[in-house]
């Protein structure tokens, strides 16, 4: 047979790495449960699930995003302050709004609705950096994560930048209240989540991001619209961002230079322990966000219980981010 | 025994008579876990000798050479240097013991300059610091004994391939190499670049190196090789002297039936409307003022040297490179500046380099081969039933012989890639077909049957533009060939005047014939 040569060593192990590829997230997962389950009987407890969903929410919507970013082969670090930012122009709007429009729902509209906008424009700031310009991502979004984060402490004047007491909790219900007792934020993730599987598996825009990562030239001779794609997955991103913004200011009701924080990090963890190859050319939703569940576990099973300081929450996330990323070069290396 | 007692030969012993051979492979079995590649090897390697290794892909060729040069261990049998049988652990060692392997895809880091690739692994120190000068002046040496007159300072990136080709043997040679094994030298390479390559292997020849090469080009092995191996299905087939086999019986052996003619029988073109007109076309300063015509229903045949503005052009036809002059598809004055409306006006191109600009290597054949064409499967959401019966037609129209559907196409063969690149482009269904170098790295069965299809595309109306540094396959195919040179049009021929000589002379700027309108 005339591929012998090249593919001697592959026959008979591929089905089952890919499983093994597969399943990975998924056991750590499962595995996370039991611990959580026999280490604290009040882990699976309704409420207890509904904390760890809702404040995995941001992250995950953000994550989704930046799937598909890291997918063409990109990176964003700026979403952290992004949302920080974003945050703290919502307030200053709506608080500004409230003469004109009263401290009602019109108000409140108009602020989510500039929230999402602004993040769409701020993604499309970075991603025209990134396309037109030719600037490598990393050096882009570490310039707007720095720059993000020093307007919102300005705007702030170095402290906290808060709702209008009125108006927050007219918007509050839209972390705390819900359908069906699942909270709003829950159910945002899920239906981004679930659109964000589709869109990349089944959608024209999903295969040109994994074309485009994989090998950006072959994608150009390819009809694909390189730099229009890369661009695109940015403004995708930042419109999430803007999304989880609109989610997370009625939490607190305010914003300040430490909203937000760190979570760039979290994010791009989230998207390498599912799978999501980080140079790109590989990405699937649902590992990313079996990755945002697997970091908010961790945190609220360390904070349930008192085997492990949870001051060492960052170290085991730490871990698990270098264990997935060996297993993905395991992977590699039997190719 | 250990590697350190084997006798060190000088150069010069190359001395008539008989002579041990340098490297020997004895009666050598390789397998990957329950496949037997190689059967019983047996090859000698004399001092002075070019030895020519030919078969079609995988039919182990590269195994045997990494065998030779100490990449791969034999499972059964022994590789013997100076008669005596060692284990090269390492390629390292191999190298050491002047075993030389250049690959086929060059093992250089472009991004360092020449004179640090040369010396990699092995720098020259004065005490803890390197030794810039020696090492300079000793590169410069190797490149002026092998006609390469490149500063040792330029980087790799920055020179060509057959530059690199140079580079790889200059740093094999400042290793003092004895035996020197070349997977496909030439595949890249245009007939003077071949010629001075092969120049600088008969010099290595009266230095006593001994060289096994690979090559698809029968008609150079028959030129260069004082002996050849024929492989296939991992045996040995038959090793014959200079002048005992002929190119056809060469590659009978190498198939292992008899091959009839590599191409269909040669349709004059048909004297129909053109289909594309191009009329002062030109790529930034790479391609100046290029005008042709392409009728319907005809192979127009693009000859020239590598770096003449051929795929250049092609480039700018399609929208990736940017161009000015005019492009008229039907009668219609057309702008193109994307791919994606080459492929609306009906042009599509099937690149040079594969690998780069084709295919993704580590994708399933059903995404690569639906990737340009994928509106056409696209309603909102991707159609994978469609795709999956675009896949099985494109499997049997094309003959594409994969080990499993699921295989990532980087495992597939050269011959079966390129089926599968043809496969895709063909997919947008297109008028006029732009095909450069189209049996690049192919083994001749394949070659054979790609130009079959490339016939077949004639019959189904489509108009074809092959670019080719394969002057047989130009010749072959075409009955109308534009000659490029210094990206500049140098002259046309057609009928009878296409032949191997008139296209050297137009291609070396020996003969300027006029196409018409000058």
């Amino acid at each position: 047979m005339a591929m012998v040569e090249t593919r001697a060593n592959a026959p008979g192990g591929r089905k089952f790495r890919v499983d093994l590829q597969v399943l990975g997230p998924i056991l750590a997962l499962v595995l996370l449960i039991v611990i959580g389950t026999i280490l604290n009987p009040d882990f699976l407890a309704p409420r207890n699930i509904t904390n760890v969903l809702s404040r995995s929410a941001f992250i995950g919507i953000i994550a989704v995003g930046m799937t598909f970013v890291i997918t063409a082969g990109g990176l964003d670090l700026s979403v952290g302050s992004m949302t920080a930012f974003i945050a703290g122009l919502m307030i200053l709007l709506m608080n500004a709004l409230i003469p004109a429009l009263g401290s009602g729902w019109a108000t409140i509209a108009i602020g989510m609705g500039a929230g999402v906008i602004i993040g769409a424009l701020l993604g499309a700031a970075n991603g025209l950096l990134i396309t037109r310009m030719g600037i490598e991502a990393f050096i882009v979004t570490l310039g707007s994560m720095v720059i993000f984060r020093s307007l919102v402490t300005w705007l702030a004047n170095g402290g906290t930048i808060s709702l209008n007491f009125a108006l927050g909790n007219i918007y509050e219900p839209v972390y705390y209240g819900g359908l069906f007792g699942l909270r709003w934020p829950i159910i945002v993730f899920a239906v981004v989540a679930v659109l964000g599987e589709i869109t990349m598996r089944h959608t024209a825009f999903g295969r040109h991001c994994a074309a485009i990562g994989s090998n950006a030239q072959v994608a150009r001779f390819s009809a694909v619209h390189v730099e229009r794609v890369r661009l695109m997955t940015y403004v995708l991103l930042g419109l999430l961002v803007g999304l989880a913004s609109v989610l997370y200011v009625p939490r607190l009701g305010s914003a300040s230079n430490t909203t937000g924080l760190l979570w760039e990090l979290e994010t791009i963890a989230a998207v390498i322990i599912g799978g999501t190859l980080l140079k790109g050319g590989f990405g699937r939703v649902w590992g990313t966000v079996v990755g945002v569940l697997i970091l908010g576990l961790i945190d609220n099973i360390l904070n349930l219980t008192d085997l492990v300081s949870p001051y060492l929450n960052g170290a085991i996330q730490g871990v698990i981010i270098i264990l997935a990323v060996v297993l993905q070069r395991a992977r590699k290396a039997t190719r | 025994m250990t590697l350190a007692d084997a006798p060190l030969k000088s150069k010069t012993s190359a001395a008539p008579g008989p002579v041990q051979p340098v490297l020997a492979l004895r009666g050598v079995d390789r397998s990957f876990g329950p496949i037997q590649i190689l059967h019983d090897i047996n090859i000698e390697l004399y001092p002075g000798e070019v030895h020519a290794l030919i078969g079609e892909n995988g039919a182990g060729k590269s195994t045997t050479m990494k065998i030779m040069s100490g990449y791969l261990a034999p499972t059964k049998g022994a590789v013997e240097l100076d008669g005596k049988p060692v284990t090269f652990a390492l390629s390292r060692e191999a190298e050491a013991q002047g075993v030389t392997l250049i690959h086929q895809e060059f093992n250089l880091a472009q991004l360092l300059p020449v004179e640090q690739n040369i010396f990699l692994g092995h720098e020259l120190k004065r005490g803890w610091f390197l030794d810039h000068p020696t090492m300079r002046a000793q590169t410069r040496a190797l490149l002026a004994r092998l006609e390469t007159p490149i500063d040792p300072r330029t980087k790799v990136s920055d020179i060509s391939v057959p530059e690199k080709q140079m580079v790889e043997i200059a740093k094999a040679l400042s290793r003092d190499a004895r035996v020197l094994i070349m997977d496909e030298p030439t595949a890249a390479l245009t007939t003077r670049e071949t010629d001075v390559l092969f120049r600088q292997i008969e010099r290595l020849r009266a230095e006593g190196v001994a060289i096994l090469y690979t090559s698809h080009k029968l008609d150079e092995v028959a030129k260069i090789a004082d002996k050849i191996t024929v492989m296939r299905d991992g045996r040995l087939v038959v090793t014959a002297g200079r002048g005992e086999m002929t190119v056809d019986q060469m590659a009978e052996a190498m198939v292992g039936r008899e091959l009839s003619g590599m191409f269909p029988p040669k349709r004059p073109a048909p004297d129909a409307e053109p289909v594309l007109e191009v009329s002062g076309l030109s790529v930034g300063s790479l391609v100046r003022n290029v005008s042709f015509r392409l009728g319907r229903g005809e192979i127009l045949g693009f000859a020239g040297l590598v770096g003449s503005g051929r795929t250049e052009l092609m480039e700018g036809l399609i929208g990736v490179r940017h161009t000015t002059g005019s492009v008229t598809i039907n009668g219609k004055l057309t702008h193109i500046h994307s791919v994606e409306a080459a492929m609306k006006a009906g042009i599509v191109y099937l690149p040079e380099d594969r690998k780069e600009h084709g295919l993704i290597l580590t994708q399933d054949m059903r995404r690569n081969l639906t990737l340009l064409a994928l509106k056409k499967f696209t309603r909102g959401l991707i159609n994978k039933a469609a795709e999956e019966a675009a896949l099985d037609r494109s499997i049997s129209d094309f003959d594409i012989r994969a080990p499993e559907r699921e295989v990532l196409v980087g495992n597939l063969s050269g011959g079966n890639q390129q089926k599968l690149l043809l496969a895709k482009i063909m997919l947008a269904e297109p008028q006029i077909v732009i095909i450069d170098e189209p049996t690049r790295g192919i083994d001749v069965g394949t070659k054979q049957q790609f130009y079959g299809f490339i016939h077949g595309l004639i019959d189904g109306g489509h108009s074809v533009i092959v670019v080719s540094s394969e002057m047989t396959e130009v010749i072959g195919l075409c009955d109308r060939v534009v000659v490029m040179r210094h990206g500049q049009i140098a002259g046309e021929l057609s009928g009878t005047e296409v032949c191997e000589d008139m296209i050297v002379r137009l291609a070396m700027g020996l003969d300027r014939k006029d196409n018409g309108n000058g």
